[in-house]
Formats: C-alpha cells, structure tokens, sequence
C-alpha cells in the first residue's frame, strides 16, 4: 500500500514517560505489547506475565495521562490508573506515562531507611515504598511472582486515596484488587497491607516533572505510527477530534478500530490474527464524554462511546438503583480502566454484561458515519451472533440512556462461577414500572448469555404486562420465558441451568419489588453482605 | 411460607477486621521479641527471606534472567486430537515461517524420549500414538518467542492423523478396565467377615456415589526452563521446578548423558504446588534437546492456554461407597472403590492413589474397611501432583460419609465425627496398620468448637433458615488428620551444605526448593539458630544439582522436615569446631562455649562471632560443612499397603458459615475458623500464610474452580484464568479467623515443628459441607444433598432442586 493516505506521510516515534524521562520508541510493530516492550526490550523484568490476556493481574502497570482541572479521581494534575501490560499495545502510550513496580523505590530516595534495615549490615538498603514496606510486614508475598502486580494495584489506591484524604475499607480493597490473582496467600495478609501501607510515613508521587513531561508531548494532531512488518506496513492511526475520527474510518473502513484492546488485544495474543491498519480512539477527548443532556425525548444519560467502564459504570450506577453489583463484577478495575462500554457494545459479545443493562434501560445507540449520525434502540442493533447494524466505515459514537427510566424498579442481576472478574453464565438486566393499581405498565427483561444475542424476553414481557404484579403473573412470565429462550451449554453453565436460573431471577425481581411483603436485598442475595462502599451509591 | 424475618438475621455479615487485630490473633509478638532477644532464631514470624525483593519487582525468575547472546525461543506443536496415530507431519510449512530457526520431533532426541517419573510411559515428544489433545508433538525453535507460537500454533494444518474414539472420563475408563497401574486394595479386618460381615451386621447401612472434580495448579508463574549448553556436550538448564535432581536425570537420559554432565539450577519458582514436581520434565527436556541439537541456548515458556493443554493436575475421583454403622453414628464397615483419572500416562498416579488410600480414614477409626483403587488411562493431560497429593481426595470421601450419617441419624454431624475419632492407646490402628500415637484431635477439635462458637452457631442458622426463604445458611466443622512423610521410604533423606566465610557471613545451601513456602526462610533461620547469629548474617542460594546431588522432590510437606535437618546437622558440625577452636584459644571447656545474638562467650569472655570465625580460619578449621537427614522408623510394603509410611500426623480443623441462595446457586463464605497444627512452628508468619493460603487454594477446589472437558474432542475448554476461575480477593472470608495449635510434635522433627504444606488443604472440607448443610435446610434437613465438589452454583442449584423434589 503507498503512503497516498493524506494524514499518513510520516511515522512518528512512540512518545511516553518512563523512568524519569521520556523515551522514543520506533521500529516495533504497532500490536507490540507493553509487556514484551517492558521485558524483551527495555529489560525492565518487574513486571510479569501470567496469562497473558488481562485475568490475572500480574502485569499490572499504572498509565498516568495529563487530566483537565476539576477531573474526577485526578492526582495534581495526572490521572492514573492500573491497566494489564500484557494486553496494551505499545503505541496506546503515546504522550502518556508509564509506571511500574521499578518506579516505586525510586520515590522514596530522600526517605530516612526504616529502623528495620538500619541494623548494622555493610550493604547500603534502598528504602521501600510503604506500599512494599507493608507488604513485607504483613507478609503479603509467599511466590512472589504476582507481587509487582498487586504492589502496582495498591500504589493506585495509596495514591488516590492520599490524594482524598481517604483510606479504603477492606472491602474496599478487595474490590480494588479483585483484577489480581494471588494462588499462595489467600489475600488476608494482602488486604492486610493495604491498610498498613497507611499507617507508614507517607511517601507521593511527585508528579510535577510527569505533567511537565506530558506536556511537552502534548500534540495538537492526530498521532500516526508504523512500522515494517515483512513486506508490508501496518499502520497505527490516533486522531485527537471526533471530525478526525470519522473522516479516518470513512478512508479506511477495514482498518481496526480500537479502544481498551482488552478484547482486540487476546485476538493478537491468543489468536495471533494480523491487525492490519488500526484506528485507535483513546485519545478523541470528545468521545469520552459521560454526561446529562437534553436529547429529543428528553433528558438523557450521554456516554461517549471512548469513555471507560468505570466511568460509564459508575455514572449508570449512580443514577440507576440495582446496577453496583454488575458493576463491580464487570472484568476487573485494570479492564474496566482500558475498556469502553462503546466498545463493549460495539464488540456485542452475547455474554458481555453492558448491553443486558443498556436494553433494560431503553439506551439507544448512536452511530457515526462521516458527517451522518443516526440512533437507534441498542435492541434493534444485533442482527446475529457477533453481527450489528453498523454499515462499512460506521463506528459507535455513543449509547444514550433517557433519564425517564429512573422512575422505573432498575435490577441487575450477574450470575457466574466467581463473583469478581468472571464471564457471566448469565446476566439479568430489569426495569419494572408498576401503575397505581399494582398492575405492570412498564417492563424490560434483558438477557445476556441466553442467546446467540443479548436480548430482550419478548414473550415474558408480553405476559407480564398490563398484568397483576403477583406470584401468578410471574409465574405466567416464566412458562413464557422457556419460550423466548433456547440456550447453550458450556463450559460456564448447562442450558437448563440458564433457563431456570432466567425464570428463577424473575421471581427475585417479583419478590424484591412487590408491593405486599417485599423482600429486601439482605433476604434475596448472598452478595448483601458485601459492604461495598462505592462512590455516590448507598449501600449494595 | 414468608413469615417476617426477624430483623437480627438480616445483618450484614460481622465486619472485617482491621490489620492489627489480624497480627494479635495470629502472632504473639511481644514472646516472640523477648525470644529473639534471647538468641532464639526459630519460632520468630521472620518476613520471607526474599519479600524485599518480590516488593520490589527485584526477585528473579527463570524468565528475568537476563538472555545470552543467541538465545533462541521455543514454542510446542500440539495436537490437535484427544486420540489416534500420527500418521505424517508436513513440518516444511512451519520451517518457512518468519524466524524459525528449526523444528524438532522426536527423533531428534539423542537418547530416551521419555519424562515419566517412575513408570517409564511418558513421551516427550509424540512418536505416533496421540494421547491427548494437546500432546507436544513437535517444537518449534524461533528468534524470537512470538515467532515461534505463531509458527506452533498451525500444528492442526501441518498434522496428518488418523483421530480414533478417546477415553475421557474415569468412569469410561473403569468400564473398560483401562488403568495406568495395577489395581491396588487395602483391607482391615478387625472383626470376623471384615468390611463385607460389618456392613450386612449393621443397624444402618446406604451405598452411594460421589464426584469429586480435579484441580489445576494455576502457578502465576507458568512451565519455563532455560538450556544453556555448556563445554564438552554438557548442559545447564534453568529450570522452574519442585525436583531439580529429576530433571537432571530425565534431562541426561534425553541427551544420553551422565548425570554429571547435566547441571539443573531453581533459585526460586513462582508457585509450584504440585505442578512443578515431575511436569516440568517434559519442557526441561524439549529445551536441552534444542540447545544441544542447535549449540545455542534455548528458552521455553509456554503460553498460559498451551501450559493448561499439556500439563496435568489435581486427580478427579469418582468413588462409589457401601457403610454400616450403629446408632450413634459409628461406622462399623466400609468398603469403597475409587477411580482417579490418571490421565494418558502413569506419572505420579500410583504414589497419588496410595495416599489416597492411606488417608480416606482421615480423624476417624475404621475398624473394618475395604478399599479399591483405580488408576483410570484416560484420553487427557496426565494427572499430577497438587498440594495434598490424592490425601484430600481419599479424606473427603470418608467427610462424606459422616455428613450423611449425621444427616440420616438427625444428628449433628459434629457428634457423629467425634464418635468415630481415633482413640488415644486404643481404637488408634490405622487401616494401613500404622498406630496414631500422637493424637490431638479431640482437643483441637474441642478448642476449636469453643473458640468459634460453633454450637450456637448452628443454632441460629436454623433460627435464620426457618424464616428465610430463598437464603439458607449453613455451618460445619471439619478435623483433619494428615501423615507426614513420602510414602516411599528412600525419599525421606535429604542434605545440605553451610559455608561460613572468613567475614563471618554464612551461606545455606540445601537440596529443597523454594516456590514460596518459605523453605529458604525457615532452613536460614535453623542455620541462624545453630550458629546464635543473626538473621542477615545467613543467605539461602539457588538450589543447584551441582552443590547437593541426588535430592528428593520438594514435595509431601516435607522440604523443612528434611532439609531444616540437614542444614541443621552441617551448622551444627561448624560450631562443633568453632567451639573446639575457641576452648582451645581461650580456655574452658568446648562443651561451655555458647553462640547467641551474634556472640561467643568462652571462658568468661565473649566474642563476636565474626572474630572467632577469623580465629579459627587462622587455626586452620574447616569452616564449612555438608549436613545429612533420613528420617528415622520409616517402612512400607508396597504389596500389602501395610507399613509406617508417615514420621507423624499433622492436624487441624475449620468451622466455615456460608450463605446459599436457592434460587441461584450462589453462595458466599461468611466466616472462617480455624485452627492448626504446626507442632512448635519454625515461623509462625510463614506457617499461618502457608494455612491460609491452602485454605482458600482447597476452597476454590471444592467450589468455583471447574474443570470442563469436551465431552466428544476432548478439548479442555476451561484452559485460561477467563474461564478456570481460583479464588479472587473476595473471596476471602470477611471474617477469618486463624490461629495454629499450642503444642510440640512427639517426634524428633526440626525443633519439634510440624509440616505445614500439604494439610490445611483439607480445611476448607468446612466450606464444602457447609454449602450441603445449607442445600440440606432448603429441604428441612430431611435429604441427604446430591451434591457433588465442585460445588458451582450450578452443582449447589441441581442439589436444591433434588432436595426439594424428594422432600
């Protein structure tokens, strides 16, 4: 392929803050894993593999990115946040930072060693990080080999929370490392130290050289990166602007795009499929946008489809009763970090837990096409399995929730093998209106895994509504649903499983919101006992 | 059927408790400061030896250390059926593929193809019979390591096979009588007629079945070994490995070399539990014979999917099970078969199923007992060591059997597992005839009741099932009883070498592993204590075939028993002579001269040891010393499985509360209990990591972690951590409370410590049987739950529904 692409001429050096400076990368090809950088070229073997596909948590790094005053969660100027090297491609850094666990002694240079290595010994000790000192107090290693990981999940909640003022629960802890898997300790001695790390001197970030660095890289265009890979060349496109964006996926309607890679980057990974061209969208500020705003009908819930999980989670979850579980289970902080809710739309996996949600709160979708846009219902966007509406050079731009549904009963309900980080076997997603008289006005019963399709239960909707909300009509529901619904078995659950579990988690929506006797959330799930403490969401 | 909850049983579960309360119920730290000012060294909670460097991202793996010029990468070609013959390879294909460098099979192996531990049936690389689906039939050798997957991962394209009907699961193989050993069986009659007359005497009896599920390791840090070919055809290997010494053999037997030309080297793995026992043969193997076929060195780490598509794990058991037993509960007789799946070869399936059989009596006394073991060959990855080693699989069987003799007499099943302990002089002959002289379990398991409130417990968990619809709780309380030794007398040796240095530093080198249990900690501190030094004074190096030949596995909980020992034995040579040099010096008696806190005091006068080291080097005294151990009292008769194949027995027990929801499945551990017997513990830091870390590892056995094969390929499908699901952080119980039992071991161990490795494994039975006590309330208690481990929230539902049709 020439280089007649008008955004295209030329390659640009990969530019990022690493160890103090900031280094050029060039030369390596564009779905080089930050992993492999780390290791096989920048000899930094800190960090490690384990699975090599984002569950494990034992590459965890922390990017740190320039954030706009006023942003949520920011340190001084930097949002920093954990992410798995092993499925980030090289290039995503490009005027970012990157922080790993060879980062953390060399921030506690001016610190006195503890009294605990000034015994006398010849060797002069490095101090730790109180975030490593705490772990080896609270014996928190056993292998090791997934230490630099957890070492990197905690530093992110040591800052942030010395940023608040704050210290985490435990729970709290535990929800924040729920990305990393430990096969020796058990985690007590782990969450242990993350309490500990707060009882140490304190030791921060410093992180004005990192914004003044970052500002220096800050570019007004588009960034363009290539590199040779036998007798072609594959190109990594990264446009600043939405008008950008748009006019790149016109020019280049197979090129991939790409977000978090926290799908994409296993195809690599795993699958060892050739990319090809790639349009990455993480750095279009525009698309990140999770915001209220007026739409036709009314207002509306407005997530860009570049913003993350988390914060499109948390926004959902702080307006919608009934979402903090699914939230919570939904990959892990590292994944939900990376990844987009547009791209986890987009992807349209079956058993992806944002689109059960999204049907069951009316979201429409909005595509882009160049300079046309047009929306429809998310649940008239999936054709077939892994097939959507979205026509050659079309991407997502954003879903939108009306706010009109939060006068509705919102219930969400996860059904997995483990609670944290799991695919579901299911997903239950329910929004319920009832009118004066106890009858159904309004109902939304969303599925995931119970199909080729995240779907709405169109015949146990049918049954439900107009209807009594009583024992009888669900009952109905049920029968109905066996109808809706011809599932698959797997290795994550047999096909009755799922079908008795859809009809049995019905009857909990019944009992946790009929009007007579209902249950609370304490006699209906065993997740109640969990006290997640989650910013804006009471409670569970 | 919805009376009002009573609002007390809707609270959240008891809260956490923070890191200090935490470090004063498990550690007594200020006995432990007064100790070590004492000049102790053991039973201090001293940190990992190498915690600083795990913190720090500084503790090297095989796969940091840094490459030598010319290292080539390796990748295996699996195939792509569970059985059949090769009948053709087209491997031109993958030569002409970006970076490869070579393709080995298995006639490039210069002498045996075979890693097999014991039974010599393990090939490594297919030489025409398929075995399994993910058999390494050919490596690729690559610049870099993605070349070579990418190049290795088109093994289906390149394959010709002729696929024929695999064998997948025990049963089948059972069925067919397709074993990888010789059945064994192990018979006590302690009344006429034994197991069989027991059971038709009984006033009860019931015959049933049970599955319980395999395990993988999961090891954060996968199979890696580093070859590295050395002068004169021999051959270096950085190897990830529990068994350095069998990997020097396997490793000279593919080379057709002696072993002495073969050195293996492991300063540390990131985990191991088993895995890392015989199964890092095979990539041990496939590394040498490419660096020696290409001269250059030659790294393989597979890839996490390809580690769980070649490597075996955990047995899973199918048992079937007759028992009699009287009013009280007491079991009169049992006979019981169990079927492992072995997997395509024997591995380490034999030594397993023994130690099976050896502890399917757990706590209890069984005066007439019947078992059979099977091996079961089946089409998949050959089944291996896992921490515990076939014990918990024999141990829940008989767990089993108790909860539903409880069940079935309305018992409480606490009463009916204390009316089966062994006795203390009596009712204490194990079926395999080897006494229990050292039992505690009657008062562990009563300190325990006490300390975890467990009576009234149970009682308000019923108060809470009784008006709870959906949610149902559950609580039990599970003994355990574990024999410490190899089951094969030979291996119970081990050695250690300790070099003091002019400076007075000291360096430990023995022939155990460290894979985190904190082996290295524990000998160090041994070898502190010995020579009254402290701590930083001490440093444990790689373990290394070159320094201490012919070493056991790190394995059966053993490596502190064995190798605290020997190092013990060497430092003890060292200040033997240190004591001598110095009466000799200084006047008084050898026997006077005392070694504590880094001094020497003789005569009167005190030293620091450093100077005394430089005192002796002058008098010419050998200042480094090899040490030995065998334990002691040791038999077995492989054809009888009579014996005294176990040192001693470690104990424990747990109380676990669980919350099930009926309508789901799901369930949550509420809280755990537990106490353990670590005799006088060497660290007790690193032995309550080492409990409750098993602890969680057995939980997630028994509950989320599930292995699924393709009932018709044979294709693993749980094959990654996004769908083989170990235990995460909340999972964790929120409130946890862990504390190891007061007491010496009877025996001679290392400062009458006890192992620490293998038996908390079993605690997390509690979990498991506290899942079934609350199925079993969703049905008034009046139906013994078919609940089969792992219990999945699919398994906990398919029970429920049972319970509530029969009920």
């Amino acid at each position: 392929m020439s280089t007649n692409s008008s955004n295209s001429t030329a390659t640009q050096p990969i530019r990022f803050y690493h160890q103090g400076r900031v280094v050029d990368v060039s030369g390596v090809h564009p779905t080089r894993t930050v992993l492999d950088w780390l290791r096989d070229d920048a000899h930094c073997t800190g960090t490690k593999e384990g699975c090599n596909e984002g569950d494990c948590g034992a590459c965890t790094v922390v990017i740190g990115e320039l954030a706009a005053p006023g942003t949520a969660g920011a340190i001084d100027g930097l949002a920093l946040q954990t992410v798995n090297a092993c499925i980030q491609f090289l290039p995503t850094l490009n005027g970012k930072a990157l922080f790993t666990v060879e980062d953390l002694k060399r921030q506690c240079a001016t610190v006195e060693p503890p009294a605990a290595h000034a015994n006398g010994t010849k060797r002069p000790t490095v101090p730790l990080h109180p975030v490593q000192q705490a772990m080896v107090e609270c014996h928190g290693s056993q292998c090791g080999f997934c230490t630099p990981g957890f070492v990197m999940s905690l530093w992110s909640s040591y800052e942030h929370h010395q940023a608040d003022g704050t210290r985490p629960s435990r729970q709290a802890l535990a929800d924040e490392l729920s990305g990393n898997l430990c096969r020796c300790t058990g985690y007590r001695p782990i969450l242990d130290a993350g309490q500990r790390m707060f009882d140490l001197p304190a030791v921060r970030l410093d992180t004005r050289p990192v914004v003044a660095a970052l500002q220096g890289l800050r570019a007004e265009s588009g960034f363009e990166y290539s590199a040779p890979l036998g007798a072609r060349t594959d190109r990594f496109h990264a446009p600043r602007t939405l008008d950008e964006l748009a006019a790149l996926r016109e020019q280049h309607p197979r090129a991939q795009v790409l977000a978090g890679s926290t799908d994409v980057g296993l195809w690599v990974n795993k699958q060892f499929r050739d990319l090809g061209d790639i349009i990455y969208v993480g750095d279009v500020a525009e698309l990140k946008r999770v915001e209220e705003r007026q739409g036709e009908q009314g207002n509306e819930l407005y997530i860009g489809a570049g913003a993350s999980l988390e914060a499109a989670w948390s926004a959902l979850a702080s307006r919608f009763e009934g979402l903090t579980d699914v939230w919570l289970r939904f990959a892990s902080p590292p994944i939900r970090h990376a990844g987009t809710m547009g791209g986890n739309v987009a992807n349209g996996s079956p058993i992806g837990d944002s689109a059960p949600v999204l049907m069951a709160l009316d979201a429409q979708i909005e595509l882009r096409q160049g300079s046309r846009v047009r929306r429809m219902p998310l649940c008239d966007f999936y054709v077939d399995y892994m097939k959507n509406k979205l026509e050659p050079g079309e991407f997502v731009q954003a879903v939108a929730v009306p706010m009109s549904v939060a006068s509705r009963r919102v219930r969400a309900y996860k059904i997995s093998k483990r609670f944290d980080c799991d695919i579901s076997a299911l997903c239950g997603a329910f929004s319920l209106e009832l009118d004066d008289k106890d009858c159904v006005k309004q109902v939304r019963l969303a599925f995931g895994g119970m199909a080729a399709t995240v779907k709405r239960a169109a015949r146990a909707e049918a049954a439900l509504l107009g209807q009594p909300w009583t024992q009888a009509s669900v009952d109905v529901a049920r029968v109905a649903l066996a109808e809706d619904f011809t599932p698959l078995s797997d290795m994550r659950a047999s096909a009755a499983y799922r079908l008795q579990v859809a009809s049995n988690l019905i009857t909990r929506l019944w009992m946790e919101t009929r009007s007579q006797d209902a249950l609370p959330v304490q006699s209906t799930s065993v997740w109640s006992v969990m006290p997640h403490a989650v910013a804006g969401v009471e409670g569970a | 059927m919805n009376k009002p909850v009573d609002p007390r049983l809707l609270q959240n579960a008891e809260a956490f408790a923070d890191y200090l309360a935490n470090t004063a119920a498990r550690i007594d730290a200020d006995a432990e400061a007064k100790a070590l000012s004492q000049g102790k060294r053991v039973g201090i909670s001293r940190p990992h030896e190498s915690a600083a460097l795990h913190v720090a991202g500084e503790a090297t793996y095989v796969d940091d250390i840094p490459e030598l010029t010319g290292t080539l990468h390796c990748a295996l070609g699996l195939s792509p059926v569970a059985a059949g013959r090769l009948a053709g390879m087209s491997l031109d294909v993958i030569r002409a593929m970006p970076g490869v460098v070579d393709v080995i099979t298995a006639s490039d192996i210069p002498g045996t193809n075979d890693c097999g531990s014991i039974i010599h049936d393990d090939p490594i690389l297919c030489s025409g019979d398929i075995r399994h689906l993910g058999q390494p039939v050919f490596a690729v050798i690559a610049t870099t390591r993605n070349e070579a997957r990418r190049a290795a991962a088109r093994a289906k394209e390149v394959l010709q096979v002729e696929p024929a009907e695999p064998v997948l699961t025990p049963r089948e193989a059972h069925e067919k009588g397709r074993y990888v050993l010789p059945p064994m069986h192990l018979s006590r009659s302690t009344n006429e007629g034994g197991a069989r007359a027991a059971i038709d005497r009984a006033p009860h009896k019931f015959k049933t079945t049970f599955d319980v599920g395999g395990q993988e390791q999961f090891y954060l840090e996968g199979q890696i070994s580093y070859a590295i070919p050395k002068e004169g055809g021999t051959m270096l290997v950085h190897c990830s490995t529990q068994h350095p010494s069998e990997m020097q053999h396997l490793v000279s037997h593919a080379l057709a070399l002696h072993a002495n030309e073969v050195q293996v080297e492991c300063r540390r793995m990131g985990g191991g539990f088993g895995g890392k026992e015989s199964q890092s043969g095979l990539f041990a193997c496939v590394a040498a014979v490419a660096a020696h076929k290409l001269r250059r060195p030659v790294k393989l780490r597979p890839d996490r999917d390809d580690d769980f598509l070649i490597t075996g794990r955990r047995h899973c058991f199918w048992y079937e099970y007759e028992v009699g037993y009287d009013d009280d509960g007491r079991i009169l007789g049992v006979e019981v078969t169990m079927v492992s799946r072995a997997g395509h070869s024997a591995d380490l399936s034999g030594p397993v199923m023994t130690r099976a059989m050896c502890h399917f009596d757990n706590a209890y006394w069984l005066p007439d007992v019947d078992m059979h073991g099977y091996s079961g060959r089946t089409n998949t990855q050959s089944n291996t060591a896992f921490r515990g080693f076939g014990g918990p699989q024999g141990a829940i069987a008989i767990e089993n059997i108790m909860d539903s003799v409880a069940r079935k007499l309305g018992r409480d099943p606490l009463d009916v597992r204390r009316a089966n302990f062994y006795g203390k002089g009596e009712r204490n002959v194990t079926p395999y005839l080897q006494p229990v002289t050292d039992n505690i379990v009657d008062d562990l398991v009563g300190q325990l009741e006490a300390s975890s409130d467990y009576r009234a417990r149970r009682v308000a968990a019923a108060q809470f099932n009784a008006t709870s619809p959906i949610l149902k709780r559950g609580v039990a309380l599970t003994p355990v009883k574990f024999g410490i030794s190899f089951n094969v007398a030979h291996f119970n040796q081990a050695g250690a070498l300790v070099h003091v240095y002019t400076d007075g530093s000291i360096l430990v080198n023995h022939g155990g592993t460290e894979m985190g249990q904190g082996l290295n900690t524990k000998v160090a501190q041994v070898v502190a204590h010995e020579l009254g030094v402290r701590f930083e004074r001490v440093r444990a190096t790689a373990t290394d075939t070159s320094k201490v030949a012919n070493t056991s596995a790190t394995a059966a909980s053993t490596g502190a028993d064995l190798n605290g020992k020997a190092a013990q034995d060497a430092a003890r040579q060292i200040r033997e002579r240190l004591a001598a040099c110095a009466a000799a010096r200084h006047g008084g008696s050898k026997d006077d001269v005392r070694f504590a806190n880094d001094k020497v005091q003789v005569n009167g006068r005190e030293f620091d040891f450093s100077t005394l080291v430089a005192e002796a080097y002058m008098d010419r005294v050998q200042l480094w010393s090899d040490g030995f151990y065998a334990t002691p009292g040791l038999h077995w008769d492989r054809e009888s499985m009579t014996g005294h194949p176990f040192y001693y027995f470690a104990y424990g027990a747990a109380v676990a509360e669980v919350v099930v929801d009926t309508l789901t499945g799901e369930w949550k551990l509420l809280r755990a209990d537990v106490l353990h017997d670590a005799g006088r513990s060497l660290n007790p830091a690193v032995d309550i990591g080492q409990v409750e870390g098993a602890f969680i590892q057995g939980m997630g056995w028994l509950t989320t972690e599930e292995l699924v094969w393709h009932p018709k390929t044979g294709m693993l499908s749980t094959h990654a951590p996004s769908t083989y699901k170990i235990p995460t952080a909340n999972d964790c119980p929120p409130v946890f409370n862990v504390r190891l039992f007061e007491g010496d071991n009877f025996e001679d161990s290392i400062h009458r410590s006890k192992a620490v490795g293998e038996p908390p494994l079993l605690l997390p039975f509690s979990v498991f049987y506290a899942i079934r006590d609350a199925v079993s309330a969703a049905g008034d208690h009046k139906v013994d739950p078919p609940l089969r481990a792992p219990a999945t929230c699919e398994a906990i539902l398919n029970a429920v529904t049972a319970v509530r049709a029969t009920h």
